[in-house]
């Protein structure tokens, strides 16, 4: 009963981008980051009660390594009716993602011997430039906005990472590092550029978590 | 020559591999040594043209199976050295159009582009924006006594999309440097006149330079100076304020408070109603999403000559895919994007301009508006 999408549509592509972020918020760490190259196929279907279900093959990238490239399906469900609940998504990756053991201990270990905490704005620069060391930082805003995009999404948003407003770095007395982002998300369908507050968790064993995000006061 | 990517399999076919490096005398990019080619880990090698065909066979008779990473390593490096200043004709005089430029230097751009091909380049003035800056666009004709044919393409309305301006730029540059000995350009000039406003929206350019540089609207005020902006690509007088707008002005998609409420939209609307019998072609150039789209984005009931937008549109992502390899969907604003109204693609088609088209320049999420300057290269050489 799932029906056939053009995956060049926008509800197959608002779908797959919600996919991608959850991704990004599972996968993704200092040393990577997922892209989607090409939706290569989209279904759907509409489950009475309960909300609309699509099914997604879709290929993905490595921006750290461009020709290595992963297939994923993934299911995601929005709720009925909801504007509150996230929606449900279910992945399986098939290939085995590029190893950053090495780039993620080192990056840790750079981080917990800084004196001083870090604090950066503006990543990328108005330019689209991002300084090399900060690069790292930038793939972890990634993680964190992956995080809120997936749990604000619905049928009519699609939502971007536009620019990390600014970071800071918060030291802490357990293992865990501690990022307070101000993250501008770019929904295309209402255009708007909207301001969050995100604190992202990260360990290079036990990964990412965000504790806790919300809409920042009134933007531009 | 090319960089073939292989992963082997088993010994033999590692020690098989060892031979063809050493037997070829081929070029390892990774690893660096034969000694050092394991089952089961990348391997790239540099392969010299002539022996191409001869690798691939010997890997086929192996069974050992290969992908090209690089199928012309030579195209690479030209790339990715810095456009020299070549013995072309100075278009004008040094301007980088591989960086982003502010209002200023574009407006100096525009006067020395014309003083140095006035031959074909003609620099008039469109309107004035609401906080009275002029518009200008650029004519570029090559003089004949045959009427020619308009195609006009605007790039800016919206501030944020810098790489949009940046298009416009290059394109002028393109054409100018390369209209004597480009055959296909040499033949478009002697059928078409271009038009080419390479702002649209200036004020808000300006201010997403100097305040916010993820402002997407105008800058003329309401409520009282409490509230700015209007959405120029939703003022259009095409189904104005039906769907996909907002009319608060609080909003990115603010459609202001009546159709050509805005003077960039009156300046645009005039100048094209006043040539619109002679005007084959509407493009407005945009970012991001990579993605060529067609009339309408109010409704999905497609335009009359559909099947000609859309093999049109086909065919320049055919092309445009050919560059680089980088993929455009095409189709209706309703069907790819979102529902909108007021559009100035729209509003073209409407009043009689049969191929009107919305570019949406790269990427597709991954830097969005801030789109690095080294992407302005390969974007524009791949949407020439």
């Amino acid at each position: 009963r799932a029906m056939e999408l053009p995956p060049g549509h926008f509800p197959a592509a608002r779908a797959a981008a919600v996919a991608v972020e959850y991704l990004r918020y599972l996968r993704g760490g200092p040393g990577s980051g997922l892209r989607l190259r090409e939706l290569q196929r989209a279904r759907r279907q509409d489950i009475d009660d309960v909300g609309h279900k699509y099914y997604l093959e879709l290929e993905l990238e490595d921006v750290l390594d461009k020709d290595r490239t992963v297939s994923c399906t993934a299911e995601v469900l929005y709720h009925l009716g909801s504007t509150t609940s996230a929606p449900d998504v279910q992945l399986t990756v098939q290939g085995e993602l590029r190893s950053t053991e090495e780039a993620d201990k080192e990056f840790y270990n750079r981080i917990r011997s800084l004196e001083k905490e870090l604090v950066a704005e503006n990543i990328p620069d108005s330019h689209g430039n991002v300084p090399p060391e900060l690069e790292p930082i930038h793939l972890l805003a990634w993680v964190a906005s992956g995080y809120v995009i997936w749990q604000n999404s619905t049928e009519n948003t699609k939502f971007h990472l536009a620019q990390v407003k600014h970071v800071k770095q918060v030291k802490r007395n357990d293992e865990d590092l501690q990022f307070d982002f101000v993250l501008l998300l770019h929904e295309m369908v209402s255009q708007e550029v909207l301001p969050w507050e995100v604190t992202l968790l990260w360990h290079p064993q036990r990964g990412a978590r965000v504790p806790q995000s919300r809409a920042a006061g009134a933007g531009s | 020559d090319q960089v073939l990517h292989i992963v082997p399999e088993t010994i033999q076919q590692v020690q098989h591999l060892q031979l063809l490096c050493s037997t070829f005398m081929l070029d390892l990019w990774k690893p660096l040594l034969p000694e050092d080619i394991r089952a089961g880990e990348d391997l790239h090698i540099r392969v010299p043209a002539p022996l191409v065909q001869e690798m691939k066979d010997s890997l086929a008779q192996h069974m050992i199976s290969y992908r090209v990473l690089i199928p012309d390593v030579q195209k690479l490096v030209d790339q990715s050295m810095p456009r020299e200043r070549s013995s072309h004709r100075q278009v004008s005089g040094g301007y980088v159009y591989t960086e982003y430029h502010p209002m200023e230097e574009i407006y100096q751009w525009m006067t020395q582009i014309q003083k140095n091909n006035s031959e074909l380049v003609t620099q008039h003035i469109l309107g004035k924006t609401f906080e009275n800056r002029t518009m200008y666009y650029l004519q570029i004709s090559q003089p004949s006594n045959k009427t020619k044919k308009i195609i006009w393409m605007d790039c800016g309305i919206h501030a944020r999309e810098w790489i949009s301006p940046a298009f416009c730029q290059w394109f002028v540059k393109e054409i100018l440097q390369n209209y004597k000995t480009d055959p296909k350009i040499s033949r478009f000039l002697q059928n078409l006149d271009f038009y080419v406003l390479p702002v649209l929206n200036i004020d808000g350019y300006i201010y997403s330079w100097e305040e916010d540089r993820l402002w997407r609207k105008s800058r003329s005020p309401y409520e009282n100076g409490t509230c700015y902006g209007t959405d120029l690509n939703r003022n259009f007088n095409s189904s104005w304020g039906s769907v996909g707008v907002s009319f608060n002005c609080s909003s990115d998609v603010f459609c202001g408070s009546g159709p050509e409420s805005e003077p960039e939209t009156r300046a645009v609307a005039q100048f094209i109603k006043s040539k619109k019998s002679d005007i084959l072609c509407y493009l407005t150039i945009h970012s991001y999403g990579q993605l060529i789209l067609t009339p309408y984005g109010s409704t999905t009931k497609p335009p009359s000559n559909n099947e000609e937008l859309m093999q049109v549109a086909k065919e320049a992502a055919a092309a445009l895919k050919g560059k680089y390899g980088t993929s455009y969907r095409v189709g209706s604003t309703a069907s790819i994007l979102y529902s909108n109204s007021g559009s100035s693609r729209d509003w073209a088609h409407t009043i009689g301009i049969p191929l009107s088209y919305t570019f949406e320049l790269r990427d597709t999420g991954t830097h969005g508006f801030v789109l690095p300057a080294d992407q302005i290269q390969p974007t524009c050489e791949e949407t020439m």
